[in-house]
């Protein structure tokens, strides 16, 4: 009955004194039209005259056959374009009245934006949008500000599972892979440092150099950057797909606070386990590099240590733990933003939580700029 | 229904059984569905009518059994072998299922521009006919989904599964969620397409107002197989406990009387 035995879509034109006859035949579905679109649209320029289409040739019919076959007779405007068909069973009846009926035109999608106004529009838009943004997420700092400030009043309010559980989830699981990727991080640098320095033949300054960077940047900053992609971005996403399921507002009609019952708890999970994972992070860089420097530079543990406690002082652990809390509120204060920001479809929360890391890492790595700046103005 | 014996066959199920984990969803279940007919698939909650649609249509793993359509068992056959078949029924999902980053015109020309080789002069065109036929106006076409309504959604996602003319469309509870005028209109809208482009129509639906209204036929899920299958006025006379309270309840009499009103 179908299917099997694909017929080609064929149509040939005959002329006579009466008018022109289109006589079509073989099956007129969609999959059989690529080849023949072209020819039949070219038939217009033929004026055919008083054309009439045989239709009792035809196998199978379905709407893009009967859509092409009522175009050509729209298109050559002999006669009224209905009744320009002969031989037609009830069902092609069916499908040219229904085609007929539905012929239209549409917009495939919004027009694209082309002009270089549209451009600086759009630039404008941007930055428009960007300040908006910069605004809405000081908003939620000075909410989540009076809500600590409420909970520290009464201390009933804090939720106490919530918070241990994103300590354990953003801070505890991200242990491991903290720890690896700084201990990498510190073997790197050792390998830089020892193959660098002992063309100066300072290659015990490895230890120095090593000390430095890790305890002052690179711990912390390792760490907040990893956070940032792990965590922030849960946040954004979890905090996003409860508001696309209405939960934040169930929330709100409930009585609940969504910032005191989502965010809070995010920020000071955040609060607490960020320092502790630079510290985590700022011991595995300095054993990686421990580790590389025992290797290439036969410096022992031991004098590792020994030189970083005579040579380095204390205020280089401290300028960076320092930055720690300041990154993770800074990075939850963002996760939950975008979380709190998404509307809409399930695409939003992929655009959220892409936004949310970009926008956390730029922040962290903008305030660690001033931290420096800072620093080397007091001399810390 | 004389001609029962005579009507083609064109999805056959045979002794299938689904089971998710120890949870067995089907077992024994045994489907014959026509050509040319709307067959309505009912069912409690979780009585297994969306995973037997899901199954039909390969987006679920049969344990056991044999699934014919147009009298080929697709199970035996690779993904490649498949398509052409797969090219020959449509899917309507419960929301749409539309393709969230391309306008309702995009996503009916989807198919097109996978499956086959059409100019693009032409599958704007038929983007503008699909659209017109599931009774939207040609402003959607430019319009991204999440710009519609829930019955803008579902015609748009109709239109998507009858872009490549297809012999058979499924139904994932096409008038759920929809308001009861939008709900009659949709019901309105697929028997008067099923009888323009003689589609097979297998409908899962929870409303029984469908039921009356367009389908020829329903079957009946429960102890894991179809208990029973024909049209309402044979279900109103089946004695099974749940298929009296479901054709016998208050809702069903509101319907019935409707549907006979």
């Amino acid at each position: 009955m179908s299917g099997q035995g694909r017929e080609d879509a064929a149509f040939q034109v005959e002329r006579s004194d009466q008018g022109d006859l289109l006589v079509v035949s073989g099956d007129w579905v969609v999959s059989n039209l690529a080849s023949i679109d072209e020819s039949l649209r070219a038939l217009k320029a033929d004026k055919p005259t008083n054309l009439l289409i045989d239709m009792g040739n035809v196998g199978r019919l379905d709407t893009a056959g009967a859509f092409v076959l009522s175009r050509t007779a729209r298109d050559c405007l002999s006669r009224e374009p209905e009744k320009s068909f002969r031989n037609t069973t009830p069902s092609h009846d069916a499908l040219l009245d229904a085609v007929f009926k539905n012929a239209d035109v549409c917009e495939i999608a919004p027009p694209a934006p082309r002009s270089i106004l549209e451009a600086l529009e759009r630039i404008g838009a941007s930055v428009h949008h960007s300040l908006g943004q910069a605004r809405s997420v000081l908003g939620l700092c000075g909410e989540v500000v009076t809500a600590l400030g409420r909970i520290i009043r009464s201390p009933k309010r804090l939720r106490v599972t919530s918070l241990v559980y994103h300590m354990e989830q953003s801070g505890f699981d991200a242990v491991p892979i903290v720890s690896l990727l700084t201990f990498l991080i510190g073997a790197v640098v050792a390998f830089l440092g020892s193959s660098i320095l002992r063309q100066f033949g300072a290659e015990v300054l490895t230890v120095e150099l090593i000390a430095y960077a890790v305890l002052r940047e690179l711990g912390v900053l390792l760490t907040a950057i990893i956070v940032a992609g792990r965590s922030g971005s849960a946040f954004t996403a979890q905090i996003g797909s409860m508001k696309m399921n209405e939960e934040i507002d169930a929330m709100r009609v409930l009585g609940l606070d969504p910032i005191e019952v989502l965010v809070v708890p995010r920020v000071l999970a955040f609060l607490i386990m960020v320092p502790l994972l630079a510290f985590v992070a700022n011991i595995m860089g300095l054993v990686g590099g421990m580790l590389i420097s025992m290797l290439t530079l036969d410096i022992s543990p031991s004098m590792f240590f020994v030189r970083i406690n005579e040579l380095v002082p204390i205020n280089n652990f401290w300028s960076g733990l320092i930055k720690a809390p300041f990154f993770a509120f800074i990075i939850a204060l963002i996760g939950c933003h975008e979380g709190l920001s998404v509307e809409g479809s399930a695409e939003s929360v992929g655009q959220r939580t892409t936004q949310s890391v970009v926008q956390s890492i730029f922040m962290v790595i903008v305030i660690n700029a001033l931290f420096a700046m800072f620093y080397i103005e007091i001399d810390f | 229904m004389d001609i029962t014996s005579k009507k083609d066959v064109i999805i056959s199920v045979r002794n299938l059984r689904n089971q998710f984990g120890d949870h067995v969803v089907h077992n024994h279940l045994d489907l014959d569905v026509y050509r040319g007919e709307v067959i309505g698939i009912v069912g409690g909650s979780g009585s297994g009518k969306s995973v037997l649609l899901r199954t039909i249509v390969n987006l679920n793993k049969a344990k056991l059994g044999s699934i014919e359509v147009f009298g080929q068992d697709l199970t035996q056959l690779t993904p490649r072998q498949r398509a052409p078949y797969e090219q020959r029924w449509g899917v309507l999902f419960q929301d749409g299922a539309l393709f969230s980053s391309l306008t309702v015109a995009q996503n009916i020309q989807a198919p097109m521009r996978e499956h086959l080789d059409l100019p693009q002069e032409l599958m704007d065109e038929l983007a503008a006919l699909k659209i017109r036929m599931v009774g939207l106006s040609v402003e959607a076409g430019p319009k991204y989904p999440f710009e519609l309504s829930g019955g803008m959604r579902k015609r748009a996602g109709l239109a998507r599964a009858l872009s490549l003319d297809p012999e058979i469309v499924f139904l994932d509870e096409p008038t759920a969620g929809l308001d009861p005028i939008g709900a009659a209109a949709f019901d309105e809208l697929i028997k008067n397409l099923q009888q323009t482009l003689g589609l097979t129509v297998f409908m899962v639906t929870h409303d029984l107002d469908s039921l009356y209204a367009i389908c020829d036929r329903v079957a009946v899920l429960a102890d894991q197989r179809v208990i029973a299958i024909g049209s309402v006025d044979d279900m109103l006379r089946e004695s099974h406990p749940w298929i009296r309270e479901y054709f016998h309840g208050p809702r069903a009499r509101a319907a019935s009387a409707s549907a006979h009103g």
